[in-house]
C-alpha cells in the first residue's frame, strides 16, 4: 500500500497547531470558540467535499462560490415574492444543480478546459445573481431555519453533523466503490479508462452536477447562518475551497487523492486562521500564512516524486 | 560521407539494431528497406543524433565522429525529412526556414530582405515556386516537406534523410519531390530514402540496404534486383515453429463486421472472426488496421457498416456496450491506452470489471491474484503500481484485465510489440490456449512471423481497405507484404 505521506503530515500539522493554539492562545480552547470555528468552515468543507472529487477527475470547478451566490440571489428573489421557504429550499438546490449541469454540457460535450469553462461561468453565474436581487439584502427570513443554522448539539453545530455525514458519504463514494474507483482511473488516465469501459464523460457530467448542487446547499447554510441573502454572499470562497483541496493532498493533475486529507485540510486551514486572528495577527499576515501552506502543498508531491522518481537517461 | 560502422542499439531488452553498416555517398541516392520493426527509424535517428549507438561509429568523411544531439548533426550537414514536418503554422515560410539563423543588420536586427531573397534563391534552386510570405499554416504536406528541404539547403546539409516522405502525398506531389530529390542528388548531396514503396526505390534509387530484425541482410545494386528479390531480402526468415497454433475446428460466427467505414480512415470492411480462430489483420503502418479495430471496440465513431457479436448488432460509439457484448480489446499503445499507469496491478486488472455500488476488496484481488498466476505474471505485490513492471509484464496485466471479463471476443493490437522473446512465446501460447477454447481472436501484428505462425487466416489491409483473405494454407510472407504494399500477387 502506498502510504500517503502528505496526508498524514497534514494530520500531524492540524493537531500540533492545535495544541499549540490551545496552549499559547488566550480563548481557542473553549467550546463557543470551536464551535465558531467549526460552524465558521461549513460552506468551505460542504463544498470542498465535491471539489474534491472534481478535481481527483482532473477537472476544476471554479464557479462554486458563484453558484452559492446565485442560489442565495433565488432565495431572497422568491422569498420577497412570497413563496413558502419550503418550496424554495429545494429550488435553490435545484439552481445550484443546473448552474453545474451547464459547466458539465459545456466541459464533456464541446470538450472545452473546465478551467476555462468555469472562469466563464465565474463571471456568469455572480452577474445573474445580482440581475436577479440586485444589491439588496433579504433579511426577514423564518427564524426557525435562521435558529437551526446556528444550533449546536453540546459544542458541535448542528450543521458539522451534517457536514460528517457528508464526507463520511464523500469518502465511501470516493474510497470504497467502483464510482470512486472510475473517478479515480479517469483522472490518471482518461484515455485508459475510456478503453475500459468507463463512461468518462457521463461521470465528468454528474460531478459538475453534484459540485453544483452542493453549492446550492451550502447557499442554504449560508443564508440562514448570516440570515442575510444576497447576491455576493460567498464572493472568494471558491479559492478557499480548492486550497483546502489542494492542501489535503489531491493531485490538481488528478488521479490522486483522499478524503480524509481534504477534512484535515478544511480544518487546518480554519484552526489557523482562528488562532491568528484571536492572537491579534494582522489580516494580511493571515493571507500570508494561507498562501504559504498553499504552497507548500503544491510544491510537496512534486518533490517527493522528484526525488523519488531517478531521471530516466 | 556519412557512414555507419557494425553500430548497435537496443532499448531495454529489445535490440533495435545489431551491427549494421551503411555507406552514403555524395551524388547518391540510397534506398532503406524493411519491415516494421526491423529497425529502419532507430537508423535514422541515429544519422539525425537523436540517438548514440550502444556499439560502433559514426564516420563522417571518413573520420569518427559523435552526435550529442540532433543540433550536433545538422552542424554535420545531416538534414532529416519526416513524414509530417513540424513548422511553425503562424510564421512565414521564409521565417521558417531561417528560425535561429536569420541574417542580421546592425544592431541585431533581422535583415528581412536578405532573408526573403535567400528563400526565393533556394526555392529557384529546387525549381519549385512556393510564396516565401505566406503562413506555414495551411501549407500541403508534400509543400511542408519542400519547406523543411530548403530549411536543409540553407544549412548547407550534405546529407539528406527522407524518412518514409511519400506516405501522405498524392502522385504529382511524390513525382516532384522526387525531382527536388534527384537534382539535390546531381549536386552531390547524399539522400538516404526510407519508404515501404518499392516502386519507389527503385524510382529513385541506385543501391538499397535492407534491415531486417534489426540485422543488415545485405547492400544490393537496386538495378541487379527484382521487387520479389526485395521482398524476399526483407522477409526472408526461418519460420521456427516459435508459433504453435493448436489446430481448432472453428465454431459459430462471434464477430460480423459488415461494410465498415470511417471516411477518411478505412472503406468498406468486411470479415467475419469464428470462435476458436485467431485471425490476423495485416498489413502496413497507418493501413487503417488498429483504426478498424477502435472503430469495432466502439472507441472511434463509424460512418457506416455493422458490427455484430455472436449475431447481435452492437450499438456504436460505446465501448461499455462492446464490453458487455462479450468484446475486448487490448490496445495498440500500453502505457497510454492500456494501463492507467500510477494505479496497482490489482486496480488495473479491477478496472474492467468495475460495478456501481460497494467494492469488495477480496473480490477484487481474488481475481488479480487469478489472472496474475495464470498469465504468470512477474511481480513482487499486487499494490505495486504498473510502472514498475517491465514491458512484458504489463501487457500481461492488460491482458488479465480483458480476460478477467471472460470475453466472447478478443482483439489484440500488436500483442508483442517491445516484448522479450521469452514473454512473447507465452503470449503466443496463450492466445492459441484461448483459442481451443472457444475465443475468438482478431490478431494485428506488423511481425510477419507472428502472423503466419499464429493465424488460422490472414486479413490484410492496404491504405484504408481489405485487399486479401488468405486462409492459412496458402498464407506465404510474400503473398502477404505484396497485397500490404499494394503489388498484384
Amino acid at each position: 500500500m502506498r502510504v500517503d505521506r502528505w496526508e498524514t503530515l497534514v494530520v500531524a500539522l492540524l493537531a500540533a497547531v492545535t495544541v499549540a493554539a490551545s496552549l499559547g492562545v488566550d480563548g481557542f480552547a473553549n467550546g463557543s470558540n470551536v464551535g465558531f470555528l467549526l460552524l465558521d468552515v461549513t460552506e468551505i468543507a460542504l463544498m470542498a467535499l465535491t471539489m474534491t472529487l472534481v478535481i481527483v477527475a482532473a477537472e476544476i470547478d471554479l464557479s462554486v462560490a458563484s453558484t452559492l451566490g446565485l442560489c442565495c440571489a433565488v432565495l431572497g428573489r422568491l422569498w420577497t415574492a412570497g413563496l413558502p421557504i419550503e418550496t424554495i429550499m429545494p429550488i435553490c438546490l435545484v439552481v445550484g444543480a443546473l448552474a453545474g449541469a451547464l459547466n458539465g454540457l459545456l466541459v464533456t460535450r464541446l470538450g472545452l478546459p473546465s478551467l476555462a469553462v468555469t472562469i466563464g461561468t465565474f463571471a456568469l453565474y455572480r452577474g445573474l445573481a445580482y440581475v436577479i436581487l440586485g444589491d439588496q439584502a433579504v433579511a426577514d427570513l423564518p427564524p426557525a431555519y435562521t435558529s437551526l443554522a446556528t444550533q449546536s448539539v453540546g459544542p458541535i453545530p448542528l450543521m458539522t453533523l451534517l457536514v460528517a455525514a457528508l464526507a463520511v458519504a464523500a469518502g465511501i463514494l470516493l474510497h470504497a466503490t467502483g464510482l470512486g474507483r472510475a473517478i479515480t482511473a479517469l483522472g490518471a488516465n482518461e484515455e485508459a479508462a475510456y478503453f475500459a469501459g468507463i463512461r468518462v464523460k457521463r461521470i465528468k457530467f454528474w460531478l459538475f452536477v453534484a459540485s453544483g448542487a452542493m453549492a446550492g446547499l451550502a447557499s442554504l447554510v449560508f443564508t440562514f447562518r448570516y440570515a442575510s441573502a444576497r447576491a455576493d454572499n460567498g464572493v472568494g470562497l471558491e479559492l478557499a475551497v480548492v486550497a483546502a483541496v489542494l492542501l489535503g493532498g489531491v493531485s490538481i493533475f488528478g488521479g490522486r487523492g483522499t478524503l480524509p486529507g481534504v477534512v484535515a485540510a478544511v480544518l487546518l486551514l480554519a484552526v489557523v486562521r482562528n488562532a491568528l486572528i484571536l492572537a491579534d495577527v494582522a489580516n494580511e499576515v493571515l493571507n500570508f500564512v494561507t498562501g504559504l501552506l498553499l504552497v507548500a502543498s503544491v510544491l510537496a508531491p512534486n518533490l517527493k516524486v522528484r526525488l523519488e522518481r531517478k531521471p530516466v537517461q | 560521407m556519412l557512414a555507419l560502422r557494425e553500430v548497435s542499439k537496443s532499448f531495454g531488452a529489445v535490440r533495435a539494431l545489431r551491427g549494421v553498416s551503411l555507406d552514403l555517398t555524395p551524388g547518391e541516392a540510397h534506398a532503406l528497406a524493411g519491415e516494421n520493426g526491423a529497425g529502419k527509424s532507430t537508423l535514422v535517428k541515429i544519422l539525425s543524433g537523436v540517438h548514440r549507438p550502444d556499439e560502433g561509429t559514426l564516420l563522417l568523411d571518413g573520420e569518427p565522429v559523435e552526435f550529442h544531439g540532433p543540433a550536433d548533426a545538422q552542424a554535420a550537414g545531416v538534414a532529416v525529412i519526416y513524414q509530417e514536418p513540424t513548422l511553425f503554422p503562424d510564421l512565414s515560410v521564409t521565417e521558417n526556414i531561417f528560425m535561429g539563423r536569420q541574417p542580421r543588420r546592425s544592431l541585431g536586427r533581422v535583415d528581412r530582405r536578405a532573408m526573403r531573397a535567400r528563400a526565393l534563391d533556394l526555392f529557384a534552386r529546387l525549381g519549385v515556386p512556393l510564396d516565401p510570405d505566406r503562413p506555414a499554416r495551411g501549407l500541403s504536406i508534400a509543400d511542408q516537406q519542400l519547406v523543411e528541404i530548403a530549411k536543409a539547403l540553407s544549412r548547407d546539409a550534405r546529407v539528406l534523410v527522407m524518412d518514409e516522405p511519400t506516405a501522405a502525398l498524392s502522385g504529382p506531389e511524390v513525382e516532384r519531390l522526387f525531382g527536388v530529390a534527384r537534382s539535390l542528388r546531381d549536386q552531390g548531396c547524399a539522400v538516404l530514402f526510407v519508404s515501404h514503396r518499392l516502386d519507389e526505390m527503385f524510382a529513385l534509387c541506385r543501391r538499397v540496404t535492407t534491415l531486417r530484425d534489426g540485422a543488415l541482410v545485405a547492400t544490393d545494386v537496386l538495378a541487379d534486383l527484382t521487387p520479389d528479390d526485395l521482398v524476399r531480402r526483407m522477409v526472408g526468415r526461418d519460420l521456427a515453429a516459435l508459433f504453435p497454433k493448436q489446430d481448432t475446428a472453428p465454431g459459430e460466427v462471434a464477430l460480423k463486421v459488415d461494410r465498415l467505414t470511417r471516411e477518411g480512415v478505412f472503406t468498406d470492411v468486411s470479415f467475419e472472426v469464428r470462435s476458436g480462430e485467431i485471425v490476423a489483420l495485416a498489413g502496413l503502418v497507418g493501413a487503417g488496421r488498429s483504426e478498424v479495430a477502435r472503430a469495432v471496440f466502439g472507441v472511434d465513431r463509424r460512418d457506416a457498416g455493422s458490427v455484430h457479436v455472436g449475431g447481435r448488432p452492437l450499438r456504436p460509439g460505446s465501448p461499455t456496450a462492446a464490453m458487455a457484448a462479450g468484446l475486448a480489446l487490448v490496445p495498440e499503445d500500453r502505457r497510454q491506452q492500456g494501463l492507467v499507469m500510477d494505479l496497482s496491478i490489482e486496480r488495473n486488472i479491477g478496472l474492467t470489471g468495475l460495478k456501481w455500488g460497494l467494492l469488495s476488496r477480496a473480490a477484487e484481488r481474488a481475481r488479480a491474484t487469478d489472472w496474475a498466476i495464470r498469465l504468470q505474471v512477474k511481480y513482487a505485490n499486487l499494490t505495486d503500481a504498473v510502472t514498475v513492471l517491465s514491458g512484458g509484464n504489463q501487457q500481461k496485466v492488460v491482458l488479465a484485465k480483458w480476460l478477467a471479463r471472460r470475453p466472447r471476443v478478443l482483439i489484440v493490437d500488436e500483442p508483442t510489440r517491445g516484448i522479450d522473446v521469452g514473454t512473447k512465446a507465452e503470449v503466443h501460447r496463450l492466445l492459441s490456449e484461448l483459442a481451443a477454447e472457444g475465443l475468438a481472436v482478431l490478431m494485428i501484428s506488423s511481425e510477419l512471423p507472428e502472423v503466419l505462425g499464429m493465424a488460422d487466416r490472414v486479413l490484410v489491409m492496404h491504405e484504408g481497405r481489405l485487399v486479401a483473405d488468405v486462409p492459412r494454407a496458402e498464407a506465404t510472407e510474400e503473398r502477404i507484404v505484396a497485397a500490404a504494399t499494394g503489388r498484384p500477387a
